[in-house]
């Protein structure tokens, strides 16, 4: 059962409540309530208050009513972080699905030295966030590192894939597709669930490999499917560290790596306009949320539920 | 017609050698089909690890070796990369090594400690509100650290806390990676309730059961929350950057971040030593604790 699952069944009604341990549990949750209160659900709250606000950490914050939020709309910089951002999102993360579903489908159904294989491409997903794998991308896809070596050798003249604003955020791309291990390992356990039955009534009845992928698989594996697809939105759109590194903390060249997250770290922890990142946040809040809504409202027309 | 209808049945017992022709083709196409399958999957791995095993290989070069060799083969093995890595801050790496190592032990101990407790209250106590708070706790898995940073910060720099590891490990204490609560919610939910319904009946209360059965049964997603912890914790980078400033206090990932920015584009042998240095305890986790990540992903992802 995934978080997901929990939160539909949640809003569908569970089990009435009999006898309380209202005491007991207060004190088993104490420290949760407190980061509740604290650092989660407080500083949402507080973060929306100080939208409204002048901050900068030393004078006081001073009212300035709806000002960060206009800004929201005409700051052409962030126009451009955003359209980075969902270009990132909308190309990244649709390529690493694809790529955990192929490597996942090709893993399945008892192939031989799985576990080695499931190990060896799920590591990049645990070094993937890693700066050290950041400044690995910088040499690799810099003017004279290791990708154009290697085309070198087939007498392809490569470039500063890094330092020229149009193929900047592909290498970011490619970073975060390189990280399809966790999904993949997702999908594997999905394909597992799937009885083989189906397939082999599906073989007498002469349905081809093709069709078994399209007319069972898919169909059983698109909970699974559906559930890394909201994960990995989520997830990239708050990508940092990569384009942190990559682009030197300025998002260039020409603002081409420019991240939502980079921005908003820029305006608040460079230029300590805390109102205005406060502003951003409760957007990229919103962005998110939107993003996650649309996918719920899409699941009902490709999700299919066993139950 | 029905002479056709009742002969079809017929031929293929008669004539089996009409049929091999296709049947050799699939058994051959079989045959092919798992080499093909492995040879694909070593090239797909080869191709995405190759980049990983080429720095580690690159940072035991001298380094002008480095642009020209896209090979993996050693000549020589030198380690005066890692030497001049290792003090070209001051303080030296080993100071970064230790701080994150201290880092990581506060952010397990506090996540081990406080998720636990959480997930037995969501478990096995029936409680006031208790789907509404279960929802909220859900929710906040999927809350970006973004969206809360700013007030956070302002918070903690107020306190006095920023070049400390105050902000970092506190929110661990409090339970706050909801993902883990989560986890161990599930892991609870499997076990058998009859355990602590005997325990009740002799007398335990719930800070016993929890302590005395509960704790020591759910030790797999203790290990589960333990590993990825110490890899998330090491490898973060945003919040660490944002707390951190006193190099005093430098975790690795600022480190080799000051350390890239700090030097010349010509020191890649350097550069790349400290970051297998950086990598090596995530390698290493990812070595001892391989079942419980693959596990902790597929119960939480999969149904």
């Amino acid at each position: 059962m995934s978080a997901l699952d929990e939160l539909r069944q949640l809003r569908h009604g569970g089990v009435q409540v009999r006898k309380r341990d209202n005491k007991a549990a207060f004190w088993f949750l104490a420290p949760w309530f407190a980061g509740l209160v604290f650092i989660t659900i407080g500083p949402v709250l507080a973060s929306f208050g100080l939208g409204f606000t002048k901050y900068n950490l030393i004078q006081p914050p001073k009212f300035i009513g709806f000002d960060n939020f206009a800004r929201i709309f005409t700051d052409e910089r962030l126009h451009n972080a955003l359209g980075v951002t969902f270009t990132y999102v909308l190309v990244s993360v649709p390529l690493q699905l694809a790529c955990a579903l192929g490597v996942a489908l090709l893993l399945d159904r008892g192939l031989r030295g799985l576990a080695f294989y499931r190990s060896a491409f799920y590591l990049p997903s645990l070094l993937g966030s890693s700066v050290a794998i950041a400044v690995l991308w910088t040499q690799i896809f810099g003017a004279e590192g290791l990708l154009n070596r290697v085309l070198g050798f087939f007498g392809v003249e490569g470039k500063g894939w890094i330092s020229d604003p149009d193929t900047a955020l592909s290498t970011l791309i490619v970073l975060n597709v390189w990280t399809f291990g966790s999904p993949m390992i997702i999908f594997l356990a999905g394909l597992r669930q799937i009885p083989a039955v189906y397939y082999e009534a599906a073989a007498i009845d002469g349905a081809s490999k093709w069709s078994q992928f399209w007319r069972i698989t898919l169909p059983l594996l698109s909970p699974i499917l559906f559930f890394n697809l909201v994960l990995q939105i989520i997830h990239a759109f708050q990508s940092f560290t990569q384009a942190f590194v990559v682009s030197g903390g300025t998002g260039g060249p020409s603002d081409s790596t420019m991240f939502y997250t980079l921005y908003l770290y820029q305006q608040g922890f460079s230029r300590f306009d805390m109102g205005y990142a406060s502003a951003l946040a409760w957007f990229l809040l919103l962005i998110i949320a939107a993003f996650t809504a649309i996918n719920f409202w899409a699941a009902k027309y490709w999700v299919f539920y066993d139950d | 017609m029905t002479t056709d209808l009742r002969r079809a049945p017929t031929p293929p017992r008669s004539a089996p050698p009409a049929t091999p022709p296709p049947a050799a083709r699939t058994s051959v196409w079989r045959r092919l089909i798992v080499p093909a399958k492995h040879l694909g999957l070593i090239l797909i791995g080869f191709v995405m690890l190759y980049p990983v095993l080429w720095m580690v290989v690159s940072s035991l070069r001298p380094g002008d070796e480095i642009f020209r060799s896209p090979g993996l083969i050693l000549d020589s093995l030198r380690t005066e990369n890692y030497v001049e890595g290792w003090y070209a801050l001051t303080p030296s790496f080993g100071t970064y090594l230790l701080n994150s190592a201290v880092l990581v032990l506060g952010c397990i101990i506090g996540n081990l400690v406080s998720c636990s407790m959480a997930a037995y209250a969501f478990a096995r106590l029936h409680f006031s509100g208790k789907r509404w708070w279960f929802g909220i706790m859900l929710g906040t898995i999927m809350l970006p650290v973004h969206v809360i940073i700013v007030p956070q910060y302002v918070l903690f720099s107020q306190v006095g806390w920023v070049n400390t590891f105050l902000p970092l490990i506190v929110p661990k204490i409090l339970a706050t990676d909801a993902f883990f609560v989560f986890l161990m919610v599930q892991f609870i939910r499997g076990l058998p309730r009859e355990l602590d319904e005997a325990a009740r009946i002799d007398g335990c209360g719930h800070p016993r059961i929890f302590a005395q059965i509960i704790l020591p049964l759910m030790k797999p997603a203790l290990a589960t929350t333990t590993i990825f912890t110490f890899i998330w914790t090491w490898n973060d980078f945003f919040t660490q950057l944002i707390y951190l400033t006193d190099p005093d206090m430098y975790t690795v990932p600022v480190a080799l971040r000051s350390f890239v920015d700090s030097t010349v584009a010509t020191s890649w042998g350097s550069q790349f030593a400290m970051s297998v240095v950086s990598i090596i305890p995530i390698f290493l986790a990812f070595l001892i604790g391989q079942r419980y990540l693959v596990k902790g992903i597929a119960t939480t992802g999969g149904k």
